[in-house]
């Protein structure tokens, strides 16, 4: 009989907030064995970090448990006084964070904060416990590790820093460690080396460990069992493989569905599609005979400082064909967006749309110019790409107004409700300001910003990465159908290669500032000739039921 | 190997000061030489001096010369330390400025020491209590810090302390005239008094520092207070902290070496925002405490047309402000790695 | 979208009733001070020597003065000037700084570097220390109580301005203004100034109190503003000299009303930044 490390049953957590209490846990349940690696997969908003906190007893001052128990090690310590709880942090049970740089004390250097954590829970003196820090930045496999005693955070990459959070997680040898989206930042090659980092550790101490995560790919990787949350309650608990082939809920079904894979197309990212499904429509239009509709040569960007951003880069895009611009962050991706779209000048090289050399055209004055409205963004974070005094309604009409010389309100009225119908947004939120919207519904408006013009050519620039995976699916699905409905040509840059791989039919492979590789997509993806594309696709975390061991 | 950093961060620095300190004499030129009006007339002997006396002062002064050439000759004149003569008391600027200085850097300091030593506990605890009454009882005496105006609050402390309880003594003057000064080493009564051994004096001098001293204090309290309390509250609320709640350390090791350090870095800059008001309030509390120091001495000379003081007043109270911050920047780079030596 | 505006600020305002509190205050008193003429009981500048000195009673609600003038009429008159010196100087430090401070966060490069060296400059000048340095140039005359206010108050805007406009600068929606096809001017006036004005109107708030601080001190000390014009720092001036002889009503009165207004200004705008974020709207 396996007697659970820690329990958590029917757990109830509420927030004081400005505008009145908020439930952010409505009964969760959940139990972790000793030396097991339970993975608690959602989106934003459903609850995982918070349970997370509860259970260390880390919850901020506005938050409060009003029901429910928490029992650890046979004891319950729910709401449990700092004199009970502190002894357990740190010596029983850990956490590592999501922004690793910022969880650690950045005046003070990395060994004494390992040092710290060991002589919190052991009588050691100052040396000993420099000592025993030592080792552990060895077991983490940190390169260099007697000079990184020595350094502070800001000295170090994401990378390391997390490894450094783990060794101060595992200094005192606890029996659980709650990792709470420990590789959301990091790059994706960055990402799978802590990832294995972590899980060595664990298992060779035969800690349990709580993974929680957004990733259903990586929880399944990773993951001995899968809580799925949502909205402050566990959906369903089950392991990996019975969760992918047979999620019985809801919600897991569409979070299963949304999560891309390998083999996942974009139509079947979305279960139950609420918009009419892609239609395979004929071709997209081809303009006759001219050449490539973006042409880039030799294209070089230097920052003030000796940056050498973008490094020679060239490729072409053909009118109505997707191209993915793939790299980590550094890679130069998004430079090239900024001076593909004119925002920003290129040191040399020729930016060649539709036969006209636009790159000879200063940005500061391709405002005038009549290609401007050929050519549209859509960018990352869609909290930052509207602007807060903007209504939706002003947000999409600014273009219409500025490049196409429309005016008169009711004929901006109603073309603002054409294009919201074509993205999908409702009619009466065209009225609301960007903090009225949710993620998907400010990623709507700034598509339909985009394509409100009807340009030949729309940049994206990580259109979904700031997104939920089950948004993220309905977005991309969004956008294919754009595409084949109006002959746009797509310039998609990310640095997740599935959907990229979903999305463009050929793909660039980019690192510092250079092309490394290129081609058509799939081909990549089945025969990498490069080892830096074979170190991106590796990354990747992967569900493969019949490899787990 | 650090101590060699140490020194290249201070140079480079110093060097750094020394155009903003080029500045603030070029700057006083054009003020008080370019500026609309005769320059002449304002360093001549009385307003209604002759023509030919105004004809005179402005040959000694360069006036007739071309721009360029005062420039130069302002620069000599205040590299060698000559800042002109007083009219009201006859004696070189630099002179008057010198034998005043150690009045006034009493008193501010002073002052400071006073502020600190109330303001940053009253921050801290504010900040680990929040929302106790405690925290609200400082929160309102920092919001009415604010608005009290220094010459008021001084004048109602005299009121107070002197007229009506007695305690302080008469608000005039560094020391009861009918006690002798301590011999003269570095001018500051309390360190002189102190190196003499005179018990008598350094007590007497004191209790007319206090006065004067709170009421300058108190002018920098509540924003010294506040911003203690803002950056410790940011600090206990940031992710770091939290790290260290998680890994179980003693709730002393947080707030002493983990939250006090990193909250104590703005407080340090803004000590030397602070430093400038105070110079600046120094004119205001000297004139309701007839306090003899470098700002009384400008402001009656100023009032006298007496135009030569102002202006090595104002050079030197700027060039205190470069130095004093020149301090705090590396203070604060010998306090938080992440300032980089540029 | 000015009806939308209204309405969230009538909810806001419930809301927050200290700031609407702060927000009456401050209007009260400018309507009092611009009233202020007709509103007085007495002559502020009429002396009445044989009534000198005596403390608040029934008559004079604030006492009398040296020379038998009404302090209470000498206060709420004196509001005017004081409210006029400190609006004046706020608002030319704060569209000359604004200005500056924007097209220098917007700009940045070779702009940036030289008015930075320029406000650090005059960053280095105390307060009272510059202003009589430009009192001493220009004359002992009330404008250039203004001037001196308003050149101490612009390093501050153009500081403020340039880090705000600076933080916005590279947002997705600036960028996305740019591919609309707005102009680089067309972004900063239609697009940035809007999204910091808000932010600025905190500060402004924030600012008169300490400007009306200044106007005091500077006629306390004997500049800009001469007897017997009734202006709260004077009236301390003059009444400084009977504080020790037990004499208080003549400082303490004007110094309250000193502060009452300055407290104002400071709640209205510590309040308005609670307020200004577009994310309390419902």
């Amino acid at each position: 009989m396996n007697v659970p490390l820690l329990s958590v049953d029917d757990l109830a957590v509420e927030f004081a907030t400005r505008n009145g209490r908020v439930q952010a846990l409505r009964g969760v349940s959940l139990a972790v064995s000793p030396g097991e690696t339970l993975g608690v997969v959602g989106e934003s908003g459903s609850g995982k970090s918070v349970t997370a906190f509860a259970t260390m007893g880390l919850l901020e001052r506005a938050g409060r448990i009003t029901a429910g128990r928490i029992v650890f090690r046979g004891e319950n310590i729910t709401a449990a006084p700092r004199s009970v709880m502190q002894p357990l942090r740190g010596a029983a049970m850990s956490m590592i964070f999501q922004n690793p740089r910022a969880a650690l004390n950045p005046i003070r250097s990395v060994g004494l904060q390992i040092a710290d954590a060991l002589r919190a829970h052991r009588p050691l003196s100052l040396s000993a416990a420099t000592a025993a820090a030592l080792e552990l930045l060895k077991a983490v496999r940190i390169r260099d590790p007697e000079k990184r005693l020595h350094a502070y955070p800001h000295e170090l990459s994401g990378g390391m820093c997390q490894r450094v959070m783990i060794s101060i997680a595992l200094a005192c040898e606890p029996a659980l460690l709650i990792a709470d989206e420990p590789t959301t930042g990091l790059d994706v090659t960055t990402q799978k080396t802590v990832m294995d980092i972590v899980t060595k550790l664990t298992r060779e101490r035969d800690m349990a460990m709580i993974l929680i995560t957004h990733d259903l790919g990586l929880a399944a990787q990773y993951c001995d069992r899968i809580a799925v949350m949502e909205q402050g309650q566990v959906v369903e608990t089950a392991d990996p493989s019975r969760l992918f082939s047979q999620p019985q809920h809801g919600y897991t079904r569409r979070l299963v569905a949304a999560s891309p894979r390998r083999g996942s197309t974009v139509a079947s990212l979305v279960v139950d599609a609420t918009m009419p499904a892609a239609k395979m429509a004929p071709p997209p239009m081809r303009k006759p005979g001219a050449g490539p509709l973006l042409d880039i040569r030799n294209l070089v960007k230097l920052f003030p400082g000796g940056v050498t951003a973008v490094n020679d880069v060239s490729f072409r895009i053909g009118a109505g064909e997707s191209l993915g611009l793939v790299g980590e962050s550094g890679s130069g991706k998004s430079t090239i967006s900024r001076l593909v779209c004119r925002l920003m000048n290129q040191t040399s090289g020729e930016i060649i749309f539709d036969g006209e050399d636009i790159g000879a055209i200063p940005e500061r004055d391709f405002h005038r110019c009549a290609l401007r409205r050929d050519i549209q963004i859509v960018f990352q974070d869609p909290s930052d790409s509207l602007n807060p005094r903007f209504t939706a309604f002003d947000s999409i009409v600014d273009p219409l107004r500025r490049l196409l010389g429309e005016s008169g309100a009711t004929a901006l009225r109603a073309r603002a409700r054409d294009i919201a119908t074509r993205v999908g947004l409702p009619i009466d939120l065209l009225d609301r300001f960007p903090h009225q919207l949710s993620g998907g519904q400010k990623a709507r408006v700034g598509i339909a910003r985009a394509i409100a013009v009807d340009p030949r050519l729309l940049i994206l620039d990580e259109p979904t990465a700031a997104l939920d995976v089950s948004v993220q699916a309905v977005v991309l699905h969004l956008l294919d159908r754009l595409r084949r409905e109006s002959g746009l040509a797509f310039l998609f840059v990310s640095h997740d290669l599935n959907v990229v791989r979903m999305m463009c039919e050929r793909l660039v492979v980019l690192q510092n500032g250079a092309i490394v590789e290129h081609g058509v997509s799939q081909a990549i993806f089945d025969e990498p000739q490069t080892d830096y594309a074979r170190e991106l696709l590796a990354a990747i975390p992967h569900f493969d039921p019949e490899a787990r061991a | 190997m650090k101590l060699l950093t140490v020194a290249r961060r201070t140079a480079w620095r110093f060097a750094s000061s020394l155009p903003a300190l080029f500045g603030v004499v070029i700057f006083t030129f054009v003020l008080m030489r370019l500026l609309p009006g005769d320059p002449a007339v304002f360093f001549a002997s009385s307003p209604s001096a002759g023509k030919a006396e105004i004809e005179m002062i402005r040959k000694q002064m360069g006036l007739d010369r071309s721009i360029p050439e005062q420039l130069v000759r302002y620069l000599r004149d205040i590299g060698t330390g000559n800042l002109g003569r007083s009219m009201t008391t006859g004696q070189p600027v630099t002179n008057d400025l010198i034998r005043r200085l150690p009045a006034s850097l009493e008193l501010t300091v002073t002052a400071l020491l006073i502020a600190l030593t109330l303001a940053l506990p009253a921050g801290i605890f504010a900040a680990l209590r929040q929302n106790s009454l405690i925290d609200h009882a400082i929160r309102l005496l920092c919001t009415l810090g604010v608005c009290m105006p220094t010459f008021v609050s001084g004048l109602l402390f005299i009121f107070f302390f002197y007229y009506v309880l007695g305690w302080a003594p008469d608000p005039t003057g560094r020391i009861d005239i009918f006690l002798s000064a301590p011999p003269e080493i570095t001018g500051l009564l309390l360190v002189d008094s102190a190196i003499a051994g005179n018990g008598e004096v350094f007590r007497a001098a004191l209790h007319q520092l206090m006065l004067p001293a709170s009421t300058m204090a108190l002018f920098v309290l509540a924003p010294l207070a506040r911003m203690t309390r803002a950056s410790m509250l940011a600090v206990l609320t940031s992710d770091f902290i939290r790290t260290g709640e998680s890994i179980g350390l003693s709730r002393r090791r947080i707030v002493l070496v983990y939250a006090l350090r990193n909250a104590l870095l703005p407080v340090l800059t803004i000590t030397g925002i602070v430093f400038s008001t105070m110079l600046g309030a120094n004119v205001l509390v000297e004139k309701v405490f007839s306090w003899p120091g470098v700002a009384s001495y400008a402001l009656d000379a100023l009032l006298a047309s007496d135009y030569a003081p102002v202006q090595g007043f104002v050079l030197l109270m700027a060039s205190i402000f470069v130095m004093v911050n020149l301090t705090i920047d590396l203070l604060y780079g010998l306090a938080d790695p992440r300032v980089s030596i540029e | 979208m000015i009806a939308a505006n209204l309405r969230h600020i009538g909810y806001v305002l419930r809301g927050n009733r200290l700031t609407a509190l702060a927000g009456i205050c401050a209007s009260l008193l400018v309507i009092t001070a611009l009233a202020a003429p007709w509103l007085v009981p007495f002559d502020p500048t009429a002396s009445n020597v044989p009534r000198a000195l005596q403390p608040p009673n029934a008559t004079y609600w604030f006492g009398t003065d040296q020379l038998g003038r009404d302090i209470f009429s000498r206060v709420l008159v004196a509001a005017r000037l004081d409210l006029m010196i400190a609006a004046s100087a706020v608002s030319l430090s704060f569209v000359v700084g604004a200005m500056i401070g924007g097209a220098c966060g917007y700009v940045g490069g070779r702009l940036d570097r030289w008015v930075g060296r320029f406000v650090d400059v005059l960053m280095a000048f105390p307060l009272f220390v510059l202003a009589m340095a430009l009192v001493a140039a220009l004359g002992n005359k009330v404008e250039n109580i203004v001037y001196a206010t308003a050149i101490i108050n612009l390093p501050f805007y153009i500081r403020f301005a340039r880090a705000e406009v600076n933080v916005r600068r590279n947002l997705g929606w600036v960028e996305a203004a740019r591919a609309s096809g707005n102009s680089h001017t067309r972004v900063v006036l239609r697009f940035l100034l809007p999204n910091v004005l808000p932010a600025m109107a905190v500060q402004i708030s924030l600012n008169l109190g300490w400007a009306i601080l200044n106007a005091a001190g500077l006629s306390f000390i004997g500049l800009g503003v001469r007897p017997p014009t009734p202006e709260w720092g004077i009236m301390v001036a003059e009444g400084a000299r009977f504080i020790t002889t037990g004499k208080w009503w003549l400082v303490a009165f004007p110094g309250l009303a000193l502060m009452s207004a300055v407290l104002c200004f400071n709640l209205l705008g510590d309040g308005l930044r609670d307020i200004l974020d577009p994310r309390t709207r419902t």
